[in-house]
């Protein structure tokens, strides 16, 4: 057992486990976008920062890939840790604009401005596609390409690659895939559409339940809420 | 792609065998094979991808991340004009203006006879004798856009 402190609370983890696991198993809630408990952690979205080590010396790392360390003190939301965290929100809301998970979080990180030029690439190289085709699907048929502002997400020569067999795996787990719902504000950069509803529905909301998928225009996550 | 369909892999297959299948000298081995091909054609890194039994979408992110790696056929003879900041405050961008210029294709092209390729790189480590050119391996210091036509002819038969 590894004894670490948790938000000035003494937390216990498993050998083995992630700051995140740890965070997670003691119900203390870290965003995470890039995460799968599927697949291996990889820390790209940075959206679990939290800051470990005390004053001046303290520095923020992604809990998704961190192993858990004896003595290690965690702070899960700090100022520092929020701000960082919003600005990769809007970092992502300029690339993605219509991602509805990315909406989603901008809304509930309170995220109402977005100050980037807007790119619309669609993709916010999170890498979840490529694990889960090579180590879910066992495919390989899809990996980074180039590098920099240049990098992409494709297949070998950008061609029907041999490997895939269409299983759909990537486009199942692609967070930018899935187009935004329409709300009241659809042409803006930042939906936030959740927030302008009384009461915000953005907790109870249920894409089962909803059966318009439109951001509880049909009232029924309204109605649980009261 | 007909030229593609016409390459001989035999020399892939000893490339491969000289570094004795090793999946960790995979860069050595594009390497040796752009030596041979100029570039890296398809029909190689699909070979190099059964012989090393490294998954396809690997290989092309090594060969698509280093940008001495060309999946374009290029020319026998490449030019690689500095660009790094000493040699752009010399001229380096005048200088590949002359070079497009004289070898009638634009940076990162390749001529249609197949003899020349053109690139720019952002630094090559020797800012003293900037602007720097390079030709096939050859280094050629304090270029200016004079010096141009006196470079590629040595290279012209």
């Amino acid at each position: 057992m590894i004894t670490m402190k948790m938000n000035g609370m003494e937390v216990k983890a498993e050998e083995g486990w992630t700051v995140l696991d740890t965070a997670k198993f003691y119900g203390l809630e870290i965003p995470t976008l890039c995460h799968h408990e599927g697949l291996t952690p990889y820390g790209a979205c940075r959206l679990c920062l939290v800051e470990i080590g005390e004053g001046p010396k303290a520095k923020l790392v992604s809990s998704c890939t961190y192993p858990a360390e004896e003595g290690l003190v965690i702070h899960t939301d700090t100022k520092r840790v929020v701000e960082a965290r919003r600005m990769m929100i809007e970092l992502m809301l300029s690339v993605a604009p219509y991602s509805k998970t990315i909406q989603d979080l901008a809304s509930k990180f309170g995220v109402t401005k977005m100050r980037f030029k807007i790119r619309n690439e669609e993709c916010i190289l999170c890498g979840l596609c490529v694990r889960m085709c090579a180590e879910q699907m066992d495919g390989k048929a899809i990996g980074f390409q180039n590098r920099g502002y240049q990098r992409k997400i494709s297949t070998p020569f950008d061609i029907r690659s041999e490997e895939c067999r269409l299983c759909g795996g990537c486009l199942y787990i692609c967070p930018a895939c899935q187009l935004r719902c329409q709300g009241p504000l659809e042409e803006s950069p930042v939906c936030n559409a959740c927030l302008t509803m009384d009461p915000t529905c953005l907790d109870y909301y249920d894409e089962l339940q909803c059966w318009m998928y439109d951001a509880g225009r049909c009232g029924t996550c309204v109605r649980e809420k009261k | 792609m007909i030229a593609n369909q016409t390459i001989n892999l035999d020399s892939v297959q000893e490339i491969v065998d000289r570094y004795g299948g090793n999946k960790s000298k995979l860069i050595a081995i594009l390497q040796d094979i752009q030596a041979v091909y100029h570039y890296l054609p398809a029909e190689a890194l699909k070979k190099v991808s059964q012989l090393l039994k490294i998954p396809l979408i690997d290989i092309i992110s090594v060969a698509t991340f280093y940008r001495a790696f060309s999946l374009k056929p290029r020319g026998k003879h490449v030019a690689t004009v500095c660009l790094g900041t000493a040699c752009h405050v010399r001229g380096g961008p005048k200088i590949l203006e002359e070079f497009e210029r004289q070898l009638q294709i634009k940076k990162g092209e390749t001529s249609e006879d197949g003899e020349w390729s053109l690139e720019s790189v952002a630094c090559l480590g020797c800012c003293a004798i900037g602007p720097v050119v390079v030709v096939d391996g050859n280094y050629y210091a304090h270029t200016t856009i004079r010096k141009v036509p006196t470079i590629l002819e040595k290279y012209r038969k």
